[in-house]
């Protein structure tokens, strides 16, 4: 006979599991069944969408180049609407995003820097293009203020929070040295936030670049407005032509940034860039 | 040189951290300031150059009473102070050069320094500086890319550059191993010498503080309650300030 | 003694991109066609916005704009949904440190890429004329569009997971399943929710303009009033879509703070 304490008696379930992660799937199949009956989606249309999509498919290709020089313009408009807003708006978020930031700044100024950020960001960019088509006219004008705009927010509010999570050592000691503020900002502060932000600039091109294809839908200028005629027309394979150029475009955008970031965060050299050198990418960003 | 009248601090009201502190440091020699964790030696140092706002007394320096002065002016004042910190606070994603240049940042107008443009004579005495600290040719290093003693020769060598008539010194060595505490220390002490300005440092390493300062500093309590060479600080003295036995020894 | 800052190749690379982005600029600035009228107008036009908007069509509400507001969300959550379903293999298909095989990688990497190079207005026009208006085409849209930015979260997300306890795994004698739903899933979990999170967060804000064209939604409603040059009603949806944006982002804040 073995000891006279006996070990307790093993647990029935080793795994105890709570019961909320399954209320939560229950909650969320029920809503999925619930939602498309509200919008009237079945299997049925699914189905009955395939069969067009066959169709549809096969109307889009081959892609038809043939109307090439409005399809340029087009593209040339949205890059210079995309160009123009993120000048402008990098221009406008720097020193708004730095009036933001709490601990630099006293609330007097940092109340109203952040409540412009808020409402920069809460409207998204084709409503706020619409806005700016009533009141400057239809064309890449409206669309080249309706991405400041959207940048102002974006690199705003980016560049807020990377200035708010700035080490105040590294700030103190530049300080103690009896600098003045702009040279406090410039050593102590910038340089811990510089390749965060052209982070930001670079990935608010590429966003800019993808939304100017876009407002054009609402009469900004841009491809946008192209596109949107030629589908209204069933012109669909011309629709695919733009639709393919539109994705090479954004493709080299996002070449051409990787190629500042090296550049400027890296401090690659030329060679570096066009030679066979990578740089680790860097943290992922995305708001669209 | 460095005369402090009745200094206060306290964070919150009613709970002083420091008290009545009544210091005269003379125009050479390093003193050492020691006392248990919390007892506001940091505080002291940083109300100093007042990178904390003491709530009451004078810090009479250089002619002026540091605590009356307007931000300007304090910003002025502050350019005869060098500082050495703990965590050597140096801006990682700068280079070695730049952070030194950072001590000229009080004498440079704040255009010439965001486009790098400084005097070739500070440029000189940077490389200078480099050579004495025992670190020539890092000059192009990224701070973040030293070791701590390392970063910590560059903090002292950013002090340096402002031709300071002070140095304060916030626990240099506390981040460090005990070799290396040993040659800042050594470092400090030379460049005091060199340059005869008087050395203030917080440190809570008795044994380097017996070693190597002139004059010691006792706090508890944020008081001061021995004020003395390093020779007469005898374990009796010690035991008032730290409190307990078995660290003795 | 001389000091640089930067190397003399160096300083040409950044001499470079200074160059072309001001080359750019200025000639963006020449080419786009500004009209002057129409810009002298503005303040004209901007004041009568605001004389139209305004008293806000509160009643137009519970009749024209509350369904079609309760539609948006659930395009956008739907969307979601669908998106994490379909973005979990792809970006798992992406992962080098999951599935060693380039060709797959690059497979799955490209329709990462075309899902996020194409606007979620282009989808929904794609889907608008596939499966006809409605808010079918909606949600299809948000959720191809979702794959991308889901996928390529998570994809990285996997590719920084510790291979630690996997080889642990894989020394155990686990098979790629269990590797995956052990070794993997524990550790990118809670990435996984906050990205599914931060995408809802977005997709209500997109599902409010794809009835500009046709895809359900608020959209359609909005794109009436428009036509209709309804500038009181316009004014109702936009309070409406802020109201709804404001929500979802202090839900969404709340349920990162007490789940994740």
């Amino acid at each position: 006979m073995a000891s006279v304490h006996a070990s307790p008696a093993p647990p029935a379930h080793p795994f105890p599991s709570s019961v909320w992660p399954r209320v939560a799937v229950v909650a969320l199949a029920a809503y999925v069944v619930y939602a498309c009956t509200r919008m009237e989606i079945s299997w049925e249309r699914v189905l009955v969408g395939l069969e067009n999509a066959q169709r549809f498919f096969a109307r889009l290709f081959p892609p038809n180049f043939a109307r090439h020089d409005l399809l340029v313009k087009g593209l040339l408009e949205s890059l210079e609407i995309a160009i123009l807003a993120s000048a402008l708006g990098i221009v406008l978020a720097l020193p708004v995003g730095l009036a933001a930031a709490r601990n630099l700044m006293p609330p007097w100024i940092t109340w109203p820097a952040r409540a412009l950020i808020v409402m920069a960001r809460s409207f998204h960019p084709v409503i706020v293009a619409i806005l700016f088509v009533k009141a400057v006219g239809f064309g890449a004008l409206a669309g080249i203020l309706a991405l400041t705009v959207a940048s102002v927010g974006f690199i705003g509010k980016l560049f807020t929070e990377a200035i708010e999570e700035i080490s105040d050592k590294q700030v103190e000691a530049v300080r103690a040295t009896g600098a003045p503020f702009a040279s406090v900002l410039a050593f102590g502060v910038l340089p811990q936030v510089f390749s965060r932000f052209i982070g930001f600039g670079t990935y608010q091109l590429d966003s800019n670049l993808r939304n100017s294809t876009m407002v054009g839908i609402v009469g900004a200028g841009g491809i946008g407005g192209t596109l949107f005629a030629a589908f209204q027309r069933f012109d669909y394979d011309y629709v695919c032509a733009i639709l393919i150029s539109i994705i090479l475009l954004i493709m080299a955008g996002e070449l051409c940034a990787t190629g500042v970031r090296a550049i400027f965060i890296d401090n690659a050299t030329l060679r570096d860039v066009f030679g066979r050198r990578r740089s680790a990418p860097l943290a992922p960003l995305e708001d669209d | 040189m460095l005369e402090l009248r009745q200094l206060g601090q306290a964070y919150v009201a009613g709970k002083p951290v420091l008290q009545g502190i009544d210091l005269a440091v003379g125009a050479q020699g390093i003193t050492a300031i020691i006392g248990p964790s919390g007892t506001g030696k940091s505080t002291l140092i940083r109300c100093i150059n007042r990178l904390v706002e003491p709530t009451s007394g004078a810090i009479l320096f250089d002619g002026q009473d540091l605590a009356r002065l307007d931000r300007a002016s304090l910003r002025r004042a502050r350019r005869h102070i060098g500082m050495v910190f703990q965590e050597y606070n140096l801006v990682e994603r700068l280079t070695v050069m730049e952070n030194l240049l950072c001590g000229r940042l009080g004498y440079v107008s704040p255009w010439r320094a965001w486009r790098r443009r400084f005097p070739a004579d500070d440029i000189q005495r940077a490389f200078e500086l480099l050579d004495t600290v025992g670190l020539a040719g890092f000059a192009h290093r990224r701070a973040d890319a030293l070791s701590g003693g390392q970063r910590q020769r560059v903090g002292i060598a950013r002090a340096v550059m402002q031709e300071p008539k002070l140095l304060l010194a916030d626990e240099p060595t506390s981040s460090l191993d005990p070799r290396t505490s040993v040659e800042i220390m050594e470092l400090l002490a030379r460049v005091g010498r060199t340059r005869a300005i008087p050395v203030v440092v917080n440190m809570h390493d008795v044994t380097l503080a017996k070693r190597f300062a002139d004059r010691i500093v006792g706090m508890a309590g944020g008081r001061i309650v021995y004020d003395g060479s390093a020779a007469d600080l005898r374990d009796d003295v010690l035991r008032q300030i730290y409190g307990g036995e078995d660290w003795l020894h | 003694m001389e000091w640089r800052r930067f190397t003399g190749a160096q300083r040409t690379a950044r001499f470079m991109v200074y160059l072309v982005m001001v080359a750019a600029i200025v000639a963006s600035a020449r080419t786009v066609e500004v009209i002057p009228e129409f810009l002298y107008d503005a303040p004209e036009q901007v004041g009568d916005l605001f004389t139209r908007m305004w008293p806000v069509a509160w009643a137009h509400y519970p009749g024209g704009v509350h369904d079609a507001l309760m539609e948006t969300i659930h395009i956008a959550a739907l969307g979601t949904l669908l998106a994490l379903v379909l973005a979990l293999p792809v970006g798992v298909l992406a992962a080098r440190n999951l599935v060693p095989f380039t060709p797959l990688n690059l497979l799955a990497k490209l329709v990462l890429v075309s899902s996020r190079s194409v606007n979620s207005l282009v989808w929904a026009l794609l889907f608008v004329g596939i499966f006809g208006p409605g808010a079918l085409a909606g949600t299809l849209a948000i959720a191809f569009r979702s794959i991308g930015f889901v996928g390529k979260l998570f994809g990285e997300a996997l590719e920084e997971a510790h291979p630690g306890p996997i080889e642990a795994l894989a020394a155990a004698g686990a098979p790629w399943t269990s590797r995956m739903t052990y070794g993997f899933w524990p550790q990118v979990k809670p990435a996984f929710w906050s990205i599914a999170l931060f995408r809802f967060d977005i997709n209500v804000r997109e599902s409010a303009v794809l009835g500009l064209v046709g895809a359900g939604g608020i959209g359609m409603a909005l794109d009436a009033a428009l036509n209709l040059f309804q500038w009181d009603r316009v004014a109702l949806i936009l309070v409406a879509i802020l109201a709804v944006v404001v929500l979802t982002e202090v839900a969404v804040t709340f349920v990162r703070q007490r789940v994740l």
